[in-house]
Order: structure tokens, then C-alpha cells, then sequence
């Protein structure tokens, strides 16, 4: 027996043993207990954010460039609801969240007691599993197994609700060795076969293309490094998600660029034209495949995979392999180097010619944009900002929209783990509080927002978190004064009814900057830029870059809902032929 | 497989009746977690059965019979796999291969022949009698859905019913069986 504990200290006992350093959350009457508890340890540094929301997004952050599982501490009721939209996006992306919730005591569950709601019957949907915990000797155990599920197979969000009589209770501590094995997880059937046969594919094919995703970030450091021997060895041109981003090397010459509705014209038309298809830890996402049935239509797919259900869910495969990244990568390049040695050598005049066509699409420039003396365009002001940051190992996080899109087309990542942004749930405001958990994952590293003016609103209070710890994050805003993406898709898709997408009011972003403490600049003018710029990369204190940008520039390429991906729309002047059909979808 | 806005081929698109059956840990919340996940993709549940099965290991087995094409019910059987009390996940498609049972409790109001006849129906139907008045009988039905359906059919035309229903029981024929990963028969 060991010694009893409160349910606060076992929490925190937990925590410790899983080696969490940071927690992100917000006080509240049915965590007063665990608050008490924080302030008598010293190991686990706490940091108070201004809204539950952003403890969520900043714990996310953290995660993603830390590889590490973020937690967060709310309370019941409010606490609660307003870690939905946090956990729902962590949902969406694979991202490893623990969120601690408190909870009425338990005999007032199911009272409508004050501050009380069903936050395990709420949250249900948008985790990947969560507790209640109406016994402190079931505490610890709980612990143990929501690290353990947050973090293996395809990460997700947890959640533990406690009530808090549970927090005060005495009970046993359990360690996790204790609690391991009782954990049944059904066994996935791994395919063995389904190496040899993709190993067969990828020395015969002469028009392949790796399609990598967010999976090889999750896989780790060192997915992305066998992603990078593979398609070195292979010659072979590769593409990522707006997830994957870093695994593979932004500026390398075999690198297409992003895919999918504002993917590149040679990644697009690669995806559609090829005869093999390596989909590396992707999920065919909508954003990714548009009209699911002219999808790549002459091509062999083969999908790696950690989550069996993303197997055939959109896109039928011909090989599917379950299993993590890493594994499935090395098993593969042990295969081509043992039995494939002469492949492996040749390859290059082997599809050279599907290289030759490759280049064609490329000399597209679907990226190209018109420069203008007076006005700053966007994708100018990204791609100052990644020629100004390059050199140091910059982290990324942005909000939802246009500046979403061109920060993913013209900052480019050489390694995992630098870019965070909300890709499957949208979430904007997701970038400031995501930023301020990057910044807490890697002291002394230089973390952007690249924000649109919008957005930023929707979180705009974590700023004072930002200023209370010190943590010199820059958001970075292109202020058009427009919600972009909305503008853009009413002009293309709704005659140009701009209905409720102007800001009328904005704030004074260099004012509102002072106001919290921070540093305010504006730049209105492409000259001035760099210098501003690299005086905001200068200053050792959080930032809010007011960057004025040309108000009604399109973010291209675009391919539109319902549409195919060999039919683009590269710049204004192909902007009809989107059908009936295709506007209905989002 | 929720319905992608993008699918617009219809060559796979046969739907058809199965029966998916889900071994659970029976804790707080496990049907919650099940039945949610069939409405939150827009599975279709037509019916469903869950009881306790194994008290000693604290084990439920649900039973649902649901609507698809063979894709959406692979799908179904991934999604719940992925569920943490969920141990195993096994589709049943409706065989000779497989066992159904549904069970109905019929109260039927009557008086005089009326009443007769209808009881003669259950007589013929193998129903068994659970309770009788001069007004009034209760009855159980036995069998698989069609069957049910059908004795429901021809009681319902002579008079006032009551029913109650169970969802459909599923098992597969045979000495196979399906067992947990200790190897222990579930």
C-alpha cells in the first residue's frame, strides 16, 4: 500500500511522472483545489492564459513543435465549453492533448448545479476518449491510460473530468508501470505482404509521386529523415498537405510544393497525371482531392497509414499499409536497398522524362504574382519575411485564411515541426495562442504569427499572456481590412456580394499593441518593409506587425469545389466555369 | 463513411442490411460513445441490442442492425474499432451464413372471436402466451425481423395492438468463435 495521496496531488504526481514540464490553463471554482496544489510544487510551471480557448490552441502549439503531449487545467461548466473548439481541432489535426477539466462535486452531478455541464457527454465527440473520474482511487490509472491514449496510435485530445470532492479525497497513487498492462487495445492486422508489393510499384513505375502529410510530423524527427532518404533515393518528386509542410525539405529542387485547392500547377497536375500514388501519412482530405471521382484517375495508390479507418474512407487504394511512418519507411528502403540496389542507382533516367514534364508545369510559375511599387502585396510580404528569417530556425503558426494560404506557399520549411496552423477544423485565432506555446516549447527561437486582421481578433486577449511571460512572439498581420477568403469566394462564387465580410472598425493595431505592453509597427510600403521587418526580428518583446496590404488580392492557385485537379484557376483571368454544383460545396 | 459532398459515382452504391456486433468494456457512457459515433458520421442504426454478457470481465456486446454499402460498413467496423472500450468489431452480412434472433412482446384487445381468431394467428405464428384476459392477451414472438413482420401484419388488421420489440441477436454458425486478445472466447 502505498502512501495516500489527495486527488490534487495525484494529478499532479501523474503529470510529473509523464515528464510534463508546462501546463496552460485557467482557474475556476472546481479547480481551486488543483490550483492550491500548483503553487506547493515547483516542477510543473503553470501559465495563465485570458480565455480557455487559448490555453487549448497554445497547448497545441506546444505540442506540435515539441512532439510532446500539451496539457491543459480549466474548470467545469464555461471552462469547459470553451475548450471545445480547442480540442476539436486538435481532434481534426492529430495533435496530443491532456485536458484536466474540474467538475461539480459528485453529488451535485446531474443537478444543474452552478457551473456545471455534461463535459465528458460534450466532449465526447472531439476526443479520442475521456473520464470522469467519480473515485480517487481510479485517479492515477486514469492518468496514466489518457497519456497513453493521447499519444499513441494517431495522437488526439483527451480529457479527465474530476469533480471536486475527487480533488480533495485521499487515495492511492498507482504508477504508470503499475496501470500498463491492464490496457487492452484491439491488435490492427498489419499487411507484410504490403512492402514487397509497393516495393514492386515503385521500381516499376515511370510517372510516380510521393504525397506526405502530417502523419511523417507525427511519426517524428526521424520519419522525416527515412521520408527524405526515400525520396532522395527514389529520385522520385514529392508533394506535402498543408500538415505535412517540413518533413521534406521546402527548397529542395524534388520538392513540388503544397498540393490541393491552393496547391502548386506542377504539384496538382503531378497528383493527376501520375501512374503511382505514395501517400505517406496523409488522409485524402477534401482540401486535397476535389472532385473525388476525377481524382488521379490512371494511377496506382499506395497509403501508409497509422489509423486503419483512414484506409479506403475517401479514395480506394490498391496497397494499404498500417502501420507508423518511420516503420513503414525503413522497411521499405531496407527492401529497395537490399533486393532493388540497381534501381536505386538508375532510377533518375528512369523517369526522366516524367521529370521533363514536371518542369513544363513548373515553368507555369503558378505562384507568380504581380509586383506593385506603391502597395504591399501579400505573398511579397511572406516571402520577405521567410528571406529575413531563413537563416535562423523560425517557427510558424498562423490563423485561418487567405494569409493562411500564402504563408504556406511562400515560407518554406526545411524541418518538422516549425509550422503549426489549424488545418482540418479551420480554426481562426488558432495562431497568437499557438504561438505562445510554440514560444514556451522553444525559448530563445524567433515564433511568428503570420495573422490576417480578422483572425487575430478572435484571440486577441492572449497578447496579455504573451506580455505577463515575457514571450517575444510577432504577429505578424497582412491587413487587407477584409475577412480575404470570404471576399475571394464571394467574388468567385457569389457575383461579388461582399455581404458581411468588411471590418468597418478595426482597432489601431500599433495602438493596441501599447496597450498591452507590447511593441507596435506598421509597415504601408513595400520599401520600407525590410527594414521594418528585421526591426521587428530585433526586439526581444512581443510584437504586432500592422502589415497594410493590398486589399483585394486573390490568393491563386485555386482549384474550385467540385472541379478536378487538372482544372485550375491560376490567376483573374480564368476565373469562370465554376458550376452550380461546385458552389454548393465549401 | 460520411456521405463526401465530392462523391458523385454511384457504381458502389448498393445498399444493403448488416449487422455489426461490438464487444465492450460495460462502463458509464460505452452506448453513448457507440450510438454517437453512428449519428455524428451519419451511420444508420435500424436497430439495436446491448446487454451484459460477461460480468465477470464486465463485458457488453452490442448488437446493431444497420444500413450500407459494403465501403460505409468497413468504415462503421474501423470507426468503432478505434473507440478505447471497444475490444473487437465483427460484420455480419445477412446470410444463411449467420443466426438472427428478434424477440416482440404483442398485447392484442379484443373481445369475443375476434379475440379467438387473433389467438389462433399467434397458435399458427409458434407465439407463446405470457398473459390472458377476457379482453385482452400478451404474447411473445420469436424469430427473425421478417418473420416478426409479418405475424405483426396479420394481428394488427383485427384489432388494437400494443407491440414491443428487441433489436435483432446475431451469431455465426458454427464452432467459431470470436475471442478477445488473450485468447479468451468472447
Amino acid at each position: 500500500m502505498g502512501n495516500q495521496l489527495t486527488g490534487a496531488e495525484i494529478v499532479f504526481k501523474a503529470l510529473n511522472d509523464h515528464g510534463v514540464e508546462c501546463i496552460f490553463g485557467y482557474p475556476g471554482g472546481a479547480v481551486l483545489p488543483l490550483y492550491d496544489e500548483i503553487s506547493k510544487q515547483k516542477k510543473i510551471k503553470h501559465f495563465l492564459v485570458r480565455h480557455e480557448q487559448g490555453a487549448g490552441h497554445a497547448a497545441e502549439g506546444y505540442a506540435r513543435s515539441s512532439g510532446k503531449p500539451g496539457v491543459v487545467l480549466v474548470t467545469s461548466g464555461p471552462g469547459a465549453t470553451n475548450m471545445v473548439t480547442a480540442l476539436t481541432d486538435a481532434y481534426m489535426d492529430s495533435v496530443p492533448l491532456v485536458c484536466i477539466t474540474g467538475q461539480v462535486p459528485t453529488h451535485l452531478i446531474g443537478t444543474d448545479a452552478f457551473q456545471e455541464c455534461d463535459t465528458t457527454g460534450i466532449t465526447r465527440p472531439c476526443t479520442k476518449h475521456n473520464w470522469l473520474v467519480k473515485d480517487v482511487n481510479n485517479l492515477a490509472e486514469v492518468m496514466h491510460k489518457a497519456f497513453d491514449v493521447a499519444m499513441s496510435g494517431r495522437p488526439g485530445p483527451v480529457l479527465i473530468d474530476i469533480p471536486k470532492d475527487i480533488q480533495f479525497q485521499k487515495g492511492i497513487y498507482k504508477s504508470a508501470d503499475e496501470v500498463q498492462t491492464k490496457i487492452i487495445r484491439p491488435k490492427v492486422k498489419v499487411e507484410t505482404t504490403g512492402i514487397e508489393k509497393a516495393v514492386e510499384l515503385i521500381t516499376k513505375s515511370k510517372k510516380p509521386i510521393i504525397y506526405s502529410g502530417g502523419g511523417v510530423i507525427n511519426a517524428g524527427k526521424k520519419a522525416a529523415d527515412a521520408l527524405t532518404e526515400f525520396t532522395r533515393v527514389t529520385n522520385f518528386p514529392i508533394t506535402s498537405t498543408l500538415q505535412g509542410l517540413g518533413a521534406f525539405p521546402g527548397s529542395d529542387p524534388q520538392f513540388l510544393g503544397m498540393l490541393g485547392m491552393h496547391g502548386t500547377y506542377e504539384a496538382n497536375n503531378a497528383m493527376h497525371e501520375c501512374d503511382l500514388m505514395i501517400n505517406v501519412g496523409a488522409r485524402f482530405d477534401d482540401r486535397i482531392t476535389g472532385r473525388v471521382d476525377a481524382f488521379s484517375p490512371n494511377s496506382k495508390k499506395i497509403h501508409i497509414d497509422i489509423d486503419p479507418s483512414s484506409i479506403n474512407k475517401i479514395v480506394k487504394v490498391d496497397i494499404a499499409i498500417v502501420g507508423d511512418c518511420l516503420t513503414v519507411l525503413t522497411d521499405v528502403l531496407t527492401t529497395l536497398k537490399n533486393k532493388h540496389s540497381k534501381f536505386c542507382n538508375s532510377n533518375k533516367e528512369n523517369i526522366s522524362n516524367w521529370w521533363q514534364q514536371i518542369n513544363k508545369w513548373r515553368q507555369k510559375k503558378s505562384l507568380s504574382y504581380k509586383f506593385d511599387e506603391k502597395l504591399i502585396m501579400p505573398q511579397y510580404a511572406v516571402e520577405r519575411l521567410y528571406e529575413l528569417t531563413k537563416n535562423q530556425d523560425a517557427f510558424i503558426t498562423t490563423e485561418v485564411g487567405q494569409h493562411q494560404m500564402w504563408a504556406a506557399q511562400f515560407y518554406k520549411f526545411n524541418k518538422p515541426n516549425r509550422w503549426m496552423t489549424s488545418g482540418g477544423l479551420g480554426t481562426m485565432g488558432y495562431g497568437l495562442p499557438a504561438a505562445i506555446g510554440t514560444q514556451v516549447a522553444n525559448p530563445g527561437k524567433l515564433v511568428v504569427d503570420i495573422a490576417g486582421e480578422a483572425s487575430i481578433l478572435m484571440n486577441i486577449q492572449e497578447m496579455s499572456t504573451a506580455v505577463q511571460y515575457k514571450l517575444p512572439i510577432k504577429i505578424f498581420i497582412l491587413n487587407n481590412q477584409w475577412m480575404g477568403m470570404v471576399r475571394q469566394w464571394q467574388e468567385l462564387l457569389h457575383e461579388k456580394n461582399y455581404s458581411e465580410s468588411y471590418t468597418e472598425a478595426l482597432p489601431d493595431f500599433v495602438k493596441l499593441a501599447e496597450a498591452y505592453g507590447a511593441i507596435g509597427i506598421r509597415a504601408s510600403n513595400p520599401k520600407e518593409l525590410d527594414e521594418k521587418i528585421n526591426e521587428m526580428i530585433e526586439v526581444d518583446r512581443p510584437v504586432i506587425f500592422d502589415c497594410m496590404v493590398k486589399k483585394d488580392e486573390n490568393c491563386f492557385p485555386m482549384i474550385p469545389s467540385g472541379k478536378p485537379h487538372n482544372e485550375m484557376i491560376l490567376g483573374p483571368e480564368d476565373e469562370e466555369g465554376i458550376t452550380e454544383e461546385g458552389k454548393v460545396l465549401v | 463513411m460520411s456521405k463526401s459532398a465530392y462523391e458523385i459515382d454511384q457504381n458502389q452504391k448498393k445498399i444493403e442490411r448488416y449487422v455489426v456486433v461490438a464487444w465492450v468494456d460495460n462502463e458509464a457512457g460505452v452506448l453513448a460513445r457507440v450510438s454517437g459515433l453512428f449519428s455524428g458520421r451519419g451511420y444508420n442504426i435500424e436497430s439495436l441490442a446491448v446487454s451484459e454478457v460477461d460480468h465477470d470481465r464486465k463485458i457488453s456486446r452490442i448488437t446493431i442492425a444497420t444500413l450500407g454499402t459494403q465501403a460505409v460498413v468497413k468504415q462503421i467496423q474501423a470507426q468503432v474499432l478505434k473507440l478505447v472500450p471497444v475490444h473487437k468489431v465483427n460484420i455480419y452480412p445477412i446470410n444463411d451464413e449467420t443466426i438472427f434472433r428478434e424477440l416482440a412482446l404483442v398485447k392484442f384487445l379484443g373481445e369475443g372471436k375476434v379475440l379467438e381468431t387473433a389467438k389462433q394467428i399467434c397458435i399458427d405464428n409458434k407465439c407463446q402466451f405470457l398473459d390472458k384476459t377476457s379482453k385482452s392477451f400478451i404474447v411473445q414472438a420469436l424469430g427473425r425481423r421478417t418473420e416478426i413482420d409479418d405475424f405483426i401484419k396479420k394481428i394488427k388488421v383485427l384489432g388494437q395492438v400494443s407491440i414491443s420489440r428487441t433489436g435483432a441477436l446475431a451469431m455465426k454458425k458454427g464452432s467459431e468463435t470470436v475471442k478477445d486478445n488473450k485468447g479468451q472466447v468472447l
